[in-house]
């Protein structure tokens, strides 16, 4: 990934191939979601399960910007953050299983998945609970004269919470190198945005700070990669902090089983029809059925093994709660 | 040794690990110029300058979640939490975030931050200002508690908690920055879980926290006008707990006293008197007393303030309840 970065970097633009990978991994993690869903309904897999189909290319564009050091933190729909960041479909699934091979080895969950080797400061299951601990990350490279960038994804529905407004307010005012990642799925749980916010232009929010803000089509990744990387060039250059305001759509339910009664029948087939970042792509890449089968099957194996690894993976034993609470 | 203050020995412990590592600096309100809302840091901006002494907004849950940020990546900060009650903004991040990051990620995370913070009555500032709180963080798993009530040893244990790996609740009490105590040379670090035995007696153990250390040691002093002797204890770290050196203590006193500021109903010494009466119970001859305030929020008018709180003569009397001279 990262020689795919600085490839990228030198010519400043995104060739068929690059993209053609990002497609690839856009849609290993549709499958990998598809699949979660499919092991819940199966009875496979305990806890709260929330997917993030429809927003892929926002996790794919944005973490492919990142450079190794960069940290973020991600949110309760993890899955697609987790994997973008280096994660193996392998070691998501078997924390899905609650099994040690797991990336939080059983501990974390859907909701609370972590990867520190790779940069990956943990998804958080409180709504805007780790947007202050990005300030605080990206405040910490500050103050040791590093080059990293810290990034914090959320939805539209965080920008109601006083963590947004706090950890945005110290992000600006110490000039600290983080980005700001809102998804904005129009939807916080069930709650249209119509409904949880009294202006329709969530940027504003972090123009009130003094914030650098940047607008993307969230669901052209191709947009989502570019402006991401001009947000960490921002951040990175010791020009403060960034607002990347991603317009998305949430193609599924809030969490797994969600009947999805808050919203017609017409509107999700809408988004499915002319909102899906996959079929949006593959018509740009004009990938042919041929090669898409071909990447598909692909796909699917990889997916199918990581449910195989997770079913063969170690249970923790039940005394086992009882490691980790203190280092 | 030379006398230090409380507050002197809050900052010279800040100072001295500022100076030995760069991986320290300390965040709070109103902490650079003005040096604390009690003092505590001033003159350290003169030395170590505002990036290091980092004055931040009114933002208890922005400061708090920035000192978790920064310490997973490497710091060890130190945070103020300005009064004790305004940990309760912050407790989201406390108890959600730092205390949890480690466990959750299977033991990926490493979580060095301490946060700071007083309470206590006695200035009437009412029933916003003047809490003891320590309780609530006793009882989440992830986080250390602290309370400690001598310059010595908040001197010492404020140093192992910015050293230890784990988050840490660090309480101060207000009333005690001014009290003096002669302490050695060079800052020795307590070791984070080690009680304290402040005096030695025969008849019943007073174990108490803050203020009430104090209390219960001037209580000490009268009940052996009268022929009791009485053993004080100040656990000082209320999670861990020295479980050990308590029980100990009532094994050879028979006899116990739990004593805190804070209100007695779920307080912390409601734990201790469970450890007590379950590590010591053939051994008592008595039931545990318990001394706390009164279930009420904190009155403004002194005269109330004062009436809620415990002091010397409630511990005297709970004393003597315990060996049979009670009459009160």
């Amino acid at each position: 990934m990262l020689s795919l970065v600085a490839k990228v970097e030198q010519r400043g633009t995104l060739s068929r191939e690059e993209l053609r990978d990002f497609f690839r991994e856009m849609l290993l993690i549709r499958r990998f979601e598809e699949k979660v869903e499919e092991r819940f309904r199966a009875g496979e897999l305990p806890g709260f399960l929330h997917v993030a189909i429809g927003q892929e290319a926002c996790a794919v564009g944005v973490c492919r910007a990142l450079e190794d050091g960069d940290v973020i933190a991600s949110t309760h729909r993890a899955h697609g953050h987790t994997l973008a960041k280096g994660t193996t479909p392998n070691e998501l699934m078997a924390e899905l299983y609650g099994k040690i091979e797991g990336c939080s080895h059983g501990y974390g969950g859907s909701m609370h998945l972590y990867d520190v080797e790779r940069g990956n400061m943990g998804a958080n299951a409180v709504v805007g609970g780790g947007l202050p601990q990005i300030t605080g990350a990206a405040l910490a490279f500050k103050l040791r004269g590093e080059s990293r960038v810290a990034l914090a994804f959320f939805g539209d529905g965080a920008t109601n919470i006083g963590t947004f407004h706090e950890a945005l307010n110290l992000a600006q005012l110490w000039q600290v190198p983080a980005v700001f990642v809102l998804e904005d799925n129009k939807w916080a749980e069930s709650t249209p945005e119509q409904q949880h916010s009294p202006i329709r232009d969530l940027s504003k929010r972090a123009e009130a700070f003094g914030m650098a803000t940047i607008k993307a089509n969230g669901q052209d990744v191709e947009e989502v990669y570019r402006a991401a990387r001009k947000a960490l060039d921002h951040a990175r250059s010791a020009k403060g902090p960034v607002f990347l305001h991603l317009e998305t759509y949430r193609l599924s339910g809030h969490y797994i089983g969600d009947p999805q009664v808050y919203r017609s029948k017409d509107e999700q087939r809408d988004v499915r029809e002319h909102h899906d970042p996959l079929t949006q792509l593959r018509e740009k890449l004009e990938i042919s059925d041929e090669e898409f089968a071909e990447m598909d099957a692909e796909v699917h194996d990889v997916v199918d093994a990581s449910v195989d690894f997770a079913k063969n993976g170690t249970d923790p034993k039940p005394e086992d709660a009882l490691r980790n609470v203190y280092a | 040794m030379a006398e230090l203050s409380y507050r002197e020995a809050v900052r010279d412990a800040l100072t001295s690990a500022m100076r030995q590592d760069d991986d320290v600096f300390v965040m709070g309100e109103d902490i650079a110029e003005m040096g604390g809302s009690m003092g505590v840091t001033q003159g350290m901006v003169d030395e170590f300058g505002p990036e290091r002494v980092r004055n931040t907004p009114i933002s208890e849950m922005a400061l708090a979640g920035a000192a978790i940020g920064a310490a997973i990546q490497g710091m060890r900060p130190v945070a103020e939490i300005m009064y004790e009650d305004f940990l309760t903004l912050a407790t989201e991040q406390i108890v959600n975030q730092a205390a949890k990051h480690r466990y959750m990620s299977g033991g990926q995370v490493t979580v060095p931050v301490t946060f700071r913070t007083q309470g206590g009555s006695g200035w009437s500032p009412g029933a916003q200002h003047a809490q003891q709180l320590e309780a609530w963080f006793v009882h989440i798993p992830g986080l250390k508690v602290v309370f400690a009530s001598t310059p010595t040893d908040v001197r010492g244990l404020l140093w192992s908690a910015i050293y230890d790996d784990n988050p840490v609740v660090f309480f101060e009490h207000r009333t005690l920055y001014g009290v003096k105590e002669e302490v050695p040379e060079e800052l020795e670090p307590i070791p984070i879980g080690k009680a304290r035995v402040h005096r030695e007696g025969e008849d019943v153990t007073v174990i108490a926290t803050g203020r009430l250390v104090h209390e219960a040691l001037a209580a000490a002093e009268q009940a052996a006008e009268s022929g009791v002797s009485v053993e004080v204890v100040d656990p000082r770290t209320l999670q861990p707990l020295d479980e050990d050196a308590l029980i100990a203590s009532v094994k050879k006193t028979n006899r116990c006293v739990v004593a805190h500021e804070a209100v007695t109903r779920m307080g912390f010494g409601a734990e201790v008197a469970a450890v007590i009466q379950y590590g010591a119970f053939d051994w008592l001859d008595a039931p545990v007393e318990r001394v706390g305030a009164k279930f009420t929020p904190l009155p403004f008018a002194p005269i109330m303030e004062e009436w809620c709180v415990p002091h010397a003569n409630d511990v005297l009397a709970a004393i003597n309840r315990t060996v049979g001279r009670n009459g009160n």
